[in-house]
């Protein structure tokens, strides 16, 4: 193969101006983190409100939720973001298109809400399989003693249901930030997009995509670390994952 | 105090739970509930304080009835205590916090005072030093006798008791009784699912017994200890008392 390797092309200046072909990965790193952030906060909320009514009593709260979830995850993130972006302005009166299309930062709202909603889906599902495995009598002990339902959920059944879908919320909220790499499609220059770009400035394809690898590799290693933290720091001594 | 008139409750459309089921209890009554398992008595007594809804006639407590959609159901719930075969206690929240969390949240007490309700009773319990301590750190009497003091924490008017001792090992099931029955002869009001018939001669006025979703026998202690009635409550009787 006829590669020229170049390490030192880090610390040689971007074509942008903006400074080195570094300074670009770290903008792209600072962007993706984010999105990720916004887009995991989004799927944290709206997932666990629908995960509460998956679990609810009433027919019709659990029909809003099993709809919102089959919407949200039967179709593909790229076309769900390609929706947001290119259809909704199409769809809506006219002056209400044309003023999402000139937002500021059109493709990073669209990223973070489009990411967050897809991801919310799953977290619903999990936080809702999280509340039906407790045991019943916890929910009749809580309601027995007057508690309201909201009450229930509120003090009893979420901090429960919370711990023990912990570890795979831990996963989901790693694939919400490598998600956030599908977002370069509708333009939004994060982490994988600023690899790219520098691939197409310097020809450094390997040394710009090793990079855009490790650091990748970083954000979640120190995202696990810190949901493995928060794990010890709320297990209940004696159950679950307690010890 | 309690009233049950003509109740049916059925599971789906064709399981009865409870054909026509009327009894009482009065102000002051221990009353037990027994009968072989599926017949209905945990089932009863879940339906006392609405924990399960009823399909036929009316439950009366306390002048207020069960089974109308404009009675406070959270309300009648917090002034009736429930204890239950598993316990039930939140295994995320300290033994204290077990005793304060309905007192603060449906009450309004203040934390100072609901902390104080709770140490007197964790006290009258002999598990003040465990206050705390998380459920699962103790064991299986221990945490039914710190059950029955959350459930008196709220200052009922009467309690109900779920089989409170078929979890426990047997020897630990004594310590269990001996709350309940210093509990029966201050003059609480007591309607007891259980199979403890020397608990039941000790301390109860009435015994109920049931088979297959009907009050078969309802009939003073003495009396139904004495001769049973009905041919189904003598066998019962010389099977459980045989040992």
């Amino acid at each position: 193969m006829n590669y020229n390797w170049n390490w030192h092309i880090f610390f040689e200046p971007n074509p942008m101006g903006t400074g080195t072909y570094l300074d670009m990965l770290l903008s792209g790193l600072w962007l993706t983190i984010k999105t990720a952030l916004l887009a995991w906060i989004i799927a944290l909320v709206a997932g666990s409100f629908i995960g509460v009514l998956r679990t609810l009593p009433s027919n019709t709260a659990q029909w809003i939720g099993f709809l919102y979830v089959e919407f949200f995850r039967n179709m593909p993130l790229l076309v769900q973001l390609f929706l947001w972006f290119f259809v909704l302005p199409e769809l809506l009166p006219r002056a209400a298109g044309l003023w999402l299309k000139q937002l500021p930062n059109a493709p990073f709202w669209t990223a973070a809400i489009g990411v967050g909603l897809f991801m919310s889906a799953r977290v619903a599902v999990q936080l809702g399989a999280g509340i039906a495995s407790l045991p019943r009598g916890q929910k009749q002990a809580a309601t027995a003693l007057g508690l309201t339902t909201a009450q229930t959920y509120r003090y009893v059944l979420l901090p429960l249901a919370f711990r023990i879908v912990l570890p795979p919320l831990t996963s989901e909220f790693l694939n919400t930030i490598k998600n956030t790499a599908v977002a370069i499609t509708i333009g939004l220059i994060e982490l994988t997009g600023q690899a790219r770009s520098m691939q197409e400035f310097s020809f450094q394809v390997f040394e710009a995509f090793t990079a855009a690898t490790v650091i990748y590799l970083l954000i979640n290693f120190i995202v696990v670390t810190g949901m493995r933290f928060l794990e010890r720091r709320v297990a209940i001594p004696g159950y679950i994952s307690g010890k | 105090m309690i009233e049950l008139r003509h109740v049916d409750k059925w599971y789906g459309p064709t399981f009865q739970a409870l054909k026509d089921c009327s009894t009482s209890v009065a102000k002051g009554e221990v009353v037990v509930v027994c009968g072989p398992s599926g017949s209905g008595k945990s089932t009863l007594i879940k339906c006392v304080n609405a924990l399960e809804p009823i399909q036929g006639g009316e439950i009366i407590l306390d002048g207020i009835k069960v089974n109308d959609p404009k009675t406070d159901l959270p309300k009648l719930r917090s002034r009736v205590g429930m204890v239950f075969q598993h316990f039930e206690l939140f295994p995320h929240l300290r033994i204290i916090e077990n005793l304060c969390l309905a007192q603060e949240k449906v009450l309004g007490r203040s934390h100072d005072e609901a902390m104080a309700k709770a140490m007197k009773l964790l006290e009258r319990v002999g598990l003040k030093e465990h206050a705390y301590k998380y459920p699962a750190e103790l064991s299986g009497g221990q945490q039914q006798r710190v059950a029955i003091a959350r459930a008196l924490a709220m200052d009922p008017i009467a309690m109900l008791f779920d089989e409170p001792t078929s979890a426990l090992d047997p020897e630990m099931i004594s310590e269990v009784l001996d709350v309940m029955v210093d509990l029966a002869r201050e003059g609480m009001t007591m309607m007891v699912v259980t199979h403890e018939m020397g608990f039941a001669s000790k301390v109860a006025h009435r015994v109920i017994f049931m088979d297959r979703g009907e009050i078969v026998e309802d009939a003073l202690k003495e009396d139904f200890f004495g001769k049973p009635r009905s041919d189904r409550a003598q066998k019962f009787l010389s099977k459980i008392l045989q040992h």
